[in-house]
């Protein structure tokens, strides 16, 4: 597998998405940075990273999706490529439409850093075989409520398209769901063949056990399988 | 072009006393112009000279193998090993917090990043230490809640974690609340950036954010006391742009990796000001500036507001001559601003020119021969032939009944006052405040807030093909009530609690930044308590082996009150820095394997009560003879703690602190489901000062049996005794003849203590 991680000015997350790519899973991995028109040829997933893109001044993403990169990617998405948005990057994916719906504020208003658990909902090239299974990955976002309206969330449940949901925590001493999101979800697919995934924990602050987990890996892992695969 | 004229009256509303006015006319020969009079004035502010502290922080200790740059520069150097370096320094934004505490909080954590990658460093890592009125003041949860979010809001934009810090309430900062931020930063060791402006006829750059009118005279307002006029001072508070400044650290980085510089200055106080005069200063070079090439965002801007502007996120850079082409076309792709706005000259003068009455801003072409010199300074009159002062020092004349206190009518009652204080504001879970900065960027934390005593990270130091991960732990603290009933002993205590912290997680060490945070130095008693946290935290550090590498001072912290002034407790807050070997030796606070040992590491404690929390809650005031410490017993201690954690003998270690030893037995079974049984030794009754007394130079651990006898051999050679405690088992604290709590209960009188603050969820 060949890996992309865009730099969008404000990234903060390139780095860690960078390095489990590169360093933990050994996936050949590169920056893309915002300002080139084209991704390698050879790209296999395309990761949006966390971070603050453009200052997330406006609204979350709603800068990035205009940049020179994103044409690239949308075709890239279009053709059955993989793509990976995480936190910012989730925001990114549902301002371009790639994705349905949208983050707003935590319902609490205040930015969250924690582990949650997950439950993974949805068969998909990043799930594949991981259906049923508890995740435990870290939140660290102002702004990952989910919201749709009830025919999209629908159709998201119908079609078999919510790839994770906030569990209630173990100790039970924080809610499950951290930020509101509608219908406890934290991570849904998209595109043609599912190809695109949108989460808003970080599976690439999770892939070491030296981080406190390393579940994150699973989510990467199965994307690996899924291209030797395909 | 008309500028006031300059006179006593006018250089006295500039902050400046008679006899600096005095010695400015008399170095000048002449009366200084109205912008001369505004350079002077930040020059010479408290906070840019230092002209009060400056005869006493000589005293610190601040050399030691390790340290490639001491004090002086924007930030302190220490030697990792391998080539690498860690950059640390720790400032205060007190007193904008105050004002607006979103912004003054936000624009602290910048302030202090940017002095670290200044210097070459990637920011690895973000720590603070806070400090609040008590909780019914009807200021206090709007404060915490924004100086919470102001340091959240910028330090998890620009993406570096928040890994460590320490908050304390007390009514003496009901009018004055304390917001010092660390930041941590690694760089090779022989690319480190200094700044200094050096080689006749480089080019001067401006890079990063155009200057506007926010923050004029924010280091002159840093330099007196709050009155009832502060909340019009509000104008004076800077306004933080961390994706702004995301962009000029990636930029800088970028141009450090290029040999383009030959030094670099961030604008903080005191702005282009500040931030060029020390850069000619350090290089014993001259400058020469043009004010009409300052890029802009608000218009009409005189020569006097462009040079106080204290406008965030901006950046001086001196060149190598011919390499300013390639710095610009870095700050390009990082879409900032840079340009040349002037050269290093060899005349020791601090030269600034402009274009009277022309904006650029107003797309009329500039006059040709219009330049007229607003400033022709002496670099070192501004630097160091600025006044210092020895000011008087007389002791407090405390009042005798200070260190009287009276138990009469108090309840003792081991079970509920434990309860009671775990769920207290100083003691308490602080999840509500970490949950808010994203702790966790850039995949290095290995040891979270509240899983030990100290944060770990690892740091990426990659060279090329060789990977090198270097392991620091980091650490905040300070006991101002401490500081308050004995300044020397509150201030040595307060370097050993930091250190401390960091052994207790298996770290070495190796240096300090601090941050003095004082009442006015006006006041006799207030230098008294200066001079002796000084020399408490020159005692502690010859004891324990680490230098101070950088530091702050924040004078000022005291408000006019109708009884008189009111100053803070003096809170000297310590940052301590240390190493690991590998990850493979972090130990961790928390009890973790049923079945294992407790015990205490240290002496027993001779149940001091002064000072304690316990006796603050119970008496309503800070009284009592503090506790004494025996910083050579504390040096042993430390070094037994880290040779155990490299031994593998600790499976978990935490420091008696707030609350004493049943706080600290109860925050060990926090980790989980387990508790512990636990039998006081003999000789220690179940008294307050025994279980509630903060005596410091304490640790409770818990280890398997074969390393207890293992540890006991050891502890025995270093002469640090070990006291058995009991054991690890699960559901309770149970303190025989005493209580057993369900650790449930614990974790939800700890969990709660922050929504009493700040209301809520």
């Amino acid at each position: 597998m060949q890996a992309v991680v865009v730099q969008f000015p404000g990234s903060n997350a390139d780095f860690d998405a960078f390095y489990t790519l590169s360093r933990v899973l050994g996936v050949p991995t590169r920056y893309v940075f915002h300002k080139e028109s084209s991704l390698p040829p050879d790209t296999d997933l395309v990761v949006l990273p966390g971070g603050f893109s453009y200052g997330d001044y406006l609204r979350c993403g709603a800068i990035a999706r205009f940049s020179h990169i994103m044409p690239a990617v949308m075709a890239h998405a279009a053709r059955g490529g993989l793509v990976l948005g995480i936190c910012n990057g989730f925001q990114i994916l549902t301002e371009t439409g790639l994705l349905p719906g949208a983050l707003t504020r935590n319902a609490h208003l205040r930015f969250e850093c924690r582990d949650v658990s997950l439950r993974v909902d949805a068969d998909g090239p990043f799930t594949q075989g991981l259906r049923g299974e508890t995740l435990r990955l870290p939140i660290a976002h102002g702004e990952g409520r989910y919201q749709a309206d009830a025919e999209t969330l629908d159709a998201l449940e119908r079609d078999g398209l919510v790839a994770l949901r906030y569990l209630p925590s173990p100790d039970g001493a924080l809610p499950g769901n951290p930020n509101g999101s509608l219908r406890d979800i934290a991570g849904i697919y998209g595109g043609p063949k599912r190809n695109v995934l949108g989460l808003m924990p970080h599976p690439e602050r999770a892939s070491e056990a030296a981080l406190g987990s390393a579940d994150g890996a699973r989510l990467f892992r199965a994307a690996m399988r899924a291209v030797v695969s395909a | 072009m008309n500028e006031p004229a300059v006179d006593l009256d006018l250089a006295r509303s500039h902050g400046l006393s008679d006899d600096e006015y005095a010695l400015a006319l008399e170095r000048l020969s002449r009366t200084p112009s109205f912008t001369e009079l505004g350079v002077l004035s930040v020059m010479w502010s408290e906070h840019c000279s230092y002209k009060s502290s400056r005869v006493h922080l000589k005293r610190l200790p601040t050399k030691g193998p390790k340290v490639i740059q001491g004090p002086g520069e924007n930030a302190g150097v220490v030697d990792l090993g391998d080539g690498w370096a860690v950059i640390f320094k720790m400032e205060s934004h007190n007193h904008p917090s105050f004002i607006e505490p979103y912004q003054g909080a936000a624009t602290g954590v910048g302030g202090i990043l940017r002095d670290v990658f200044t210097m070459g460093a990637r920011p690895v890592a973000l720590a603070n230490s806070l400090r609040f009125g008590e909780p019914s003041h009807p200021r206090t949860a709007s404060l915490v809640r924004g100086v919470v979010a102001g340091i959240a809001g910028y330090g998890n934009a620009i993406g570096v974690p928040t890994v460590a810090g320490e908050v304390q309430f007390d009514a003496a900062y009901n009018g004055n609340i304390l917001v010092n931020a660390m930041a941590v930063g690694v760089a090779r060791a022989d690319k480190i950036f200094y700044g200094r402006a050096s080689g006749v006829g480089n080019p001067l750059l401006y890079v990063g954010a155009r200057t506007g009118r926010d923050g004029i005279h924010g280091a002159t307002m840093a330099s007196a006391e709050f009155d009832d006029e502060s909340d019009a001072k509000r104008p004076t508070v800077q306004v933080g742009d961390p994706f702004m400044e995301k962009l000029l650290l990636e930029a800088c980085l970028e141009i450090f990796q290029e040999d383009l510089l030959e030094g670099i200055q961030d604008m903080g106080a005191a702005g282009l000001t500040s931030s060029t005069v020390e850069m000619a200063s350090r290089a014993g070079s001259g400058l020469d500036l043009d004010l009409d090439l300052v890029p802009r965002r608000a218009k009409r801007l005189t020569p006097y507001e462009i040079l106080l502007s204290e406008s965030q996120e901006r950046m001086v850079m001196v060149a190598r001559k011919g390499c300013e082409a390639r710095v610009i076309e870095i700050c390009h792709k990082w879409d900032l601003d840079a340009v040349v706005i002037g050269r290093v000259t060899d005349t020791g003068r601090w030269v600034v020119r402009a274009t009277p009455d022309w904006d650029p801003l107003s797309h009329t072409p500039r006059p040709d021969g219009g330049s007229h010199v607003f400033v022709d300074l002496p670099v070192d009159l501004l630097t160091d032939a600025a006044p210092i002062y020895s000011r008087p020092c007389v002791d407090d004349p405390r009042p005798t009944d200070r260190a009287q206190y009276d138990l009469g009518g108090v309840t003792f009652d081991p079970r509920g006052d434990l309860l009671e204080l775990l769920g207290s504001e100083n003691v308490g879970s602080r999840a509500w405040i970490y949950r808010q900065y994203d702790h966790i960027v850039r995949d290095g934390t290995l040891l979270r807030p509240g899983e030990g005593d100290a944060a770990v990270i690892r740091a990426f130091c990659d060279d090329g093909a060789r990977r090198i991960e270097k392991y620091i732990a980091i650490s905040t603290d300070c006991n101002g009530r401490f500081c308050e009933l004995d300044p020397r002993a509150g201030a040595a205590m307060a370097v050993a609690e930091a250190c401390r912290n960091l052994a207790c997680v298996g770290a070495e060490p190796l240096a300090l930044t601090d941050c003095l945070n004082f009442g006015s130095p006006q006041r006799p008693e207030i230098m008294a308590q200066f001079r002796d946290c000084i020399d408490g935290i020159a005692d502690a550090c010859r004891a324990l082996g680490v230098p101070v590498v950088s530091g702050n001072v924040s004078l000022y912290n005291e408000t006019q009150e109708d009884s008189g002034p009111r100053a803070i407790l003096p809170t000297p807050t310590i940052g301590a820095v240390g190493q690991l070997r590998q990850p493979s030796e972090i130990v961790r606070s928390a009890f973790s394997v049923a079945g294992d040992r407790v015990a205490l590491l240290g002496p027993l404690g001779a149940g001091a009560l002064g000072g304690s929390e316990w006796l603050t809650r119970k008496t309503g005031r800070v009284c009592g003879a503090p506790p004494r410490i025996d910083l050579a017993a504390e040096a042993a201690l430390q070094r037994l703690l880290v040779d155990a954690a490299r031994a593998g003998l600790l499976r978990s270690a935490h420091d008696v602190s707030e609350g004493g030893l049943l706080t600290c037995l109860a925050e060990c079974c926090l980790g989980g489901a387990l508790g512990a049984r636990v039998t006081l030794p003999e000789g220690v009754g179940a008294e307050p000062g025994a279980l509630f007394g903060e005596d410091p130079s304490r640790v409770v651990i818990s280890l398997s049996e074969t390393s207890y006898e293992l540890l006991r051999r050891r502890a025995e050679e270093a002469g640090v005794k070990l006291t058995a405690l009991g054991v690890v088992e699960p559901g309770a604290l149970t303190l025989e003849g005493l209580f057993a709590i369900p650790v449930e209960a614990l974790r939800a009188r700890h969990a709660g203590a922050l929504a009493a603050v700040v209301g809520r969820e």
